[in-house]
């Protein structure tokens, strides 16, 4: 009893120490990113590995995604004849919800976890002390451009994620099950609001890349140095940072489409 | 390690593809080429029923969309619902004896306010009010209209 009470407390603290350390590491991240607008190569190869690497995945998913929006949209409507409306409820989907939430899951799932096992073992292979031995800042040369790379990678793989999405409901509703073009589109541009819609779909999506890119890169960076303890920090990533879009998700939709 | 200089044109080529999706977001999918909120002059209607009109919806005349319903208030003193509008300035020639209804789209679909033209000589400017008005048609009252006179249709049989 006294045993399991001891391990109980020790947990507690455990996961108040990690939390501590992983916001004392974002604002070591925040404070890092100046440096990192001097030395901009850095950044191009690191939103080369984040961005453009996450985007075939990004534009199938989009795709496909769009095309099951379509048809299933299209077989609920036509029940109330009202399957012009296809391209309000595939743009209103995508550009508020599936947008944002399906990359940034994807994103947690392909750059993530990537960028986990890369900074894990860097810290394995003791290349980030070999950098402290030279006095080069780790924070500053290895994680902070990882940070800006997803931040800034995020807005644009979802919004490329929901135009592909739009062009996909529109080959499955216009092309394949004959709704009318003038009214996909129409009845699209109508409901679909610039700041209530789209802005706040990238405003989730800024929100989005800042907490994938920090718990990838938080547990890198705590990982434990053996390859059992890089490999658990990865599944760690994937994991947590599944549970914190989807749960952000429903507090900002909240905040931003709650009061009407 | 690839060559720096073709990771730099991905890199570019991805920017511009991310900037022209959202682009693409805001001119095609998103009502932004349409009327927006701040252009255009505001006018006001009483009505006694407004039904499900809503903020943001459509106003038209002879069924093209010249504005947008911006606000909605109720009048404590004469029990009456007062619809503000705002109309694109590209029609600031409507008589100013024109009439406002609230129609509805389709049987299930979305109230708008529709606009008739009047003959006046004068034209409605920021701020002018709309007399001529006619509330919405309730589905619930019509049907008990209806029913109310086939009863007594019966009775006098």
């Amino acid at each position: 009893m006294l045993d399991w009470l001891q391990r109980l407390g020790q947990s507690g603290l455990g996961f108040f120490e990690r939390l501590g350390r992983a916001h004392l590491l974002f604002y070591y991240i925040l404070s890092g990113i100046p440096s990192v607008i001097v030395r901009f190569s850095l950044l191009i190869q690191q939103i080369y590995s984040v961005g453009v690497l996450s985007l075939l995945i990004i534009l199938v998913s989009g795709l496909f995604v769009g095309m099951v929006l379509g048809l299933q949209g299209y077989n609920t409507l036509v029940d109330f004849g009202a399957e012009e409306s296809l391209g309000t409820v595939v743009a209103l989907t995508l550009v508020r919800e599936l947008g944002p939430v399906v990359t940034a899951l994807l994103f947690a799932g392909r750059a993530g976890s990537a960028l986990t096992a890369e900074i894990g073992l860097m810290k394995a292979t003791e290349q980030l002390s070999g950098m402290e031995m030279m006095a080069v800042d780790p924070i500053r040369r290895v994680l902070s451009p990882r940070f800006l790379a997803g931040f800034l990678s995020m807005p644009l793989l979802a919004a490329i994620f929901s135009a592909v999405g739009v062009m996909g409901g529109y080959f499955v509703g216009v092309g394949l099950l004959g709704v009318d073009e003038g009214a996909y589109w129409s009845q699209m541009q109508s409901s679909v609001d610039l700041h209530e819609d789209i802005y706040n779909g990238v405003i989730k999506s800024f929100v989005f890349g800042v907490v994938a890119s920090w718990i990838a890169i938080f547990e890198g960076y705590d990982a434990t140095p053996t390859s059992e303890g890089v490999s658990r920090a990865t599944t760690r990533t994937v994991v947590h940072t599944s549970l914190a879009v989807l749960g952000l998700d429903f507090i900002l939709t909240a905040l931003m489409f709650g009061d009407n | 390690m690839m060559h720096s200089r073709t990771v730099e044109i991905w890199v570019g080529l991805f920017i511009a593809g991310g900037m022209a999706a959202l682009f693409m977001l805001a001119m095609q999918v998103s009502n932004l080429t349409v009327v927006s909120n701040d252009e255009g002059y505001a006018v006001t209607a009483r009505f006694e029923n407004i039904s499900g009109l809503k903020v943001r919806s459509p106003v038209t005349m002879a069924g093209v969309r010249v504005g947008r319903v911006t606000d909605i208030g109720f009048d404590p003193q004469t029990f009456e619902a007062v619809v503000t509008m705002r109309i694109s300035s590209d029609y600031n020639q409507l008589p100013a004896d024109t009439s406002a209804s609230i129609f509805t789209a389709g049987l299930l679909g979305e109230q708008y306010v529709g606009l008739d033209a009047g003959g006046d000589m004068e034209f409605l400017e920021d701020g002018s009010e709309i007399i001529l008005t006619q509330s919405a048609l309730i589905l619930e009252q019509l049907i008990g209209q209806f029913l109310f006179s086939k009863a007594s249709e019966g009775e006098a049989k």
